[in-house]
């Protein structure tokens, strides 16, 4: 175990490595010289070559490249363009909220996704099977800013039951934040809910499937005790796979989510970084990103090894 | 070795597959249709998808000569959405080439040459899977400019880890059957067997493959765009229609639940399609 788990965080360092190229190299394939955003009206080549010195854009690449990653590594992202605030700040600043927003959409998917999808590997061909293969597809075709929106129009807009979007902190009003949370978390949370239940429903069928379920059942089990108590245990580890990932890829989903509900996170950051060329800003929520979908895979490796023991590490 | 190797399958004779897989034929009808809705666009819209018109603005659905209604500036959005298909499907269908081609090589090259060439190219490989895909869409597309020609590319360089697996993967299989080490062994140049025998052996997975890549191609682009980062206006593409659309929902909810429909029913085809030809040609990918 040890040395899979050594092995797999060798393996990783060339992928981060090229990652963080790929990252730095963003802000140097953007056309138009960076000075010309920060400078304004100003563009006398004096202060252009100035503001090339203090950003090091007058030093060759790969010497920028690795004062970057030097920097990084000491968790310095740099300051944004625009505000000047530490990017790292800024981003920590918005992640509480993200994070809040992706916890929220991932406890709905997987409230609805798993009993709906055991359901559904229990009684196969039923209404409710139909019903969950239905939403399977459909959740993951309808965009999330359109059921967002369709949301809106129907909870907020029509039947007033909750606002429009907007964010109220946890510690300032418990409820209000409940009620702040709820669109924006179904919206985001739809997709998973989809992939969610597909996984829950094919894992079951197999899991009902082997020898050991029908010695519980030949023991006299009830059949509620055999699905959930035997089955249900062993057919949500594929699952804890694709949710690990999912959480690895909170800020992804939260890009348009926020958006369409004005929640005050990361994802909603990036868009504004995008449009107010703060390519800082985008690089350090972009290499965020990047790095939680890695280490979220990583882990997610571990933990399955450890929930599934028959699996080998050779 | 027998007639009939492992995996070696004859030629898909489509109306064959089309006859015994009744929701392949279905699934395939219905993305026909939004291609030739594309296609003849401009021949079936009963207004120009740009031609302002204040007087006739906020036209509520089923008004005459508006069958779907008017946007705020008196724009017909049947005729809008119609031309909506215009600005998707190309860009699904430029995207999936841009995935498959580079893909593609990539895998050949990973698959048949091995060794070092295998190992940095997968490592590649791993560092775009490494990025969310729409993060990595949104970070090219904020690289290069806003813009629907961008947006195509960014989708399909995220793309390009899904071919250049599924490929390599294939090949590498391929490589140690009977029949590839003979024609190896008759002198057959590399060129010649993957054209000959590696090609044809990739196409049911890749089909499969493409048509849902579409699907996703096709949800990426509506949400650049409706992010603002994908067609710009006043083209008219239904990601962006939605986030116009958005701005009125107290009155005039159809004009961003309209395209909402459009983009939705197009993904669903192309996901539809996409299980139901993995059904059909490649039984043990059946989930």
């Amino acid at each position: 175990m040890t040395t899979y788990v050594l092995r797999r965080l060798l393996l990783m360092l060339p992928v981060a490595f090229l990652v963080t190229v790929g990252v730095f190299l963003l802000i140097h394939l953007t056309p138009g010289d960076p000075a010309l955003i920060l400078l304004g009206e100003d563009r006398s080549p004096q202060a252009i070559a100035q503001i090339h010195q203090q950003l090091g854009l007058d030093k060759p690449l790969y010497v920028q490249y690795v004062i970057w990653l030097g920097r990084i590594a000491h968790g310095d992202l740099g300051r944004s363009i625009t505000t000047h605030q530490p990017v790292g700040t800024a981003i920590a600043e918005r992640l509480p909220a993200t994070v809040e927003l992706g916890l929220a959409a991932l406890f709905w998917s997987l409230i609805v996704a798993i009993p709906l999808g055991t359901i559904a590997a229990v009684r196969r061909g039923s209404i409710a099977d139909q019903i969950a293969t239905g939403i399977s597809v459909g959740g993951v075709s309808i965009p999330n800013f359109f059921i967002g929106i369709v949301l809106i129009f129907v909870l907020s807009v029509t039947w007033r039951l909750f606002p429009f979007g907007g964010y109220v902190a946890f510690t300032k009003d418990p409820f209000e934040n409940l009620r702040h949370i709820v669109l924006p978390a179904i919206a985001l949370g739809t997709a998973g809910t989809a992939i969610n239940m597909r996984f829950t429903r094919s894992s079951m069928i197999e899991v009902l499937n082997n020898d050991y379920i029908r010695t519980a059942m030949a023991k006299g089990a009830s059949w509620r005790r055999v699905v959930f108590i035997h089955a249900l245990k062993n057919a949500l580890i594929p699952v804890v796979t694709i949710v690990g990932l999912q959480i690895g890829g909170i800020i992804e989903g939260a890009v348009v989510t926020e958006t369409v509900f004005t929640w005050p996170g990361v994802g909603r950051l990036a868009v504004e970084s995008i449009f107010n060329r703060d390519y800082t800003v985008v690089q350090g929520i972009v290499l965020l990103a990047a790095f939680s979908y890695m280490v979220a895979n990583l882990l997610v490796d571990l933990v399955y090894g450890w929930l599934d023991p028959r699996i080998s590490y050779s | 070795m027998t007639a009939e190797g492992p995996i070696r399958r004859t030629p898909i004779r489509l109306l064959a597959l089309g006859r015994d897989y009744p929701r392949v034929a279905a699934a395939a009808a219905l993305v026909l249709l939004l291609f030739l809705i594309a296609a003849v666009a401009p021949l079936i819209s009963p207004h120009d998808p740009l031609a302002i018109s204040p007087d006739d603005s906020y036209l509520r659905p089923l008004s005459p000569g508006h069958p779907l209604g008017t946007d705020d500036l008196g724009r017909d959005l049947m005729s809008r959405v119609l031309w909506g298909a215009r600005a998707s499907l190309p860009v699904a269908f430029v995207a999936v080439a841009v995935g498959l081609v580079a893909g593609g090589i990539i895998g050949l090259i990973s698959g048949y040459a091995g060794g070092l060439s295998d190992l940095l190219l997968m490592r590649f490989v791993d560092a775009l899977l490494a990025f969310p895909g729409l993060i990595l869409a949104i970070a090219i597309v904020a690289a290069l400019g806003p813009g629907l020609r961008n947006a195509m590319i960014a989708i399909g360089i995220v793309a390009i880890p899904v071919y250049a697996r599924l490929i390599r993967a294939v090949v590498l299989q391929l490589k140690q059957l009977e029949f590839v080490t003979a024609t190896r062994s008759l002198g057959a140049t590399p060129l010649r067997l993957i054209v000959g025998h590696v090609i044809p052996n990739l196409l049911n997975p890749v089909i499969v493959q493409v048509s849902l890549s579409a699907g996703f191609a096709i949800l990426a682009e509506a949400t650049l765009s409706f992010l603002g980062l994908g067609a710009q206006l006043p083209t008219p593409d239904w990601g962006q229609m939605i986030n116009s659309g958005a701005g009125f929902l107290n009155n005039d909810p159809w004009l961003a639940i309209i395209p909402g429909a459009a983009i939705s029913v197009t993904v669903f085809s192309f996901n539809w399609l996409g299980d139901a030809l993995r059904d059909a040609l490649d039984p043990r990918l059946r989930g």
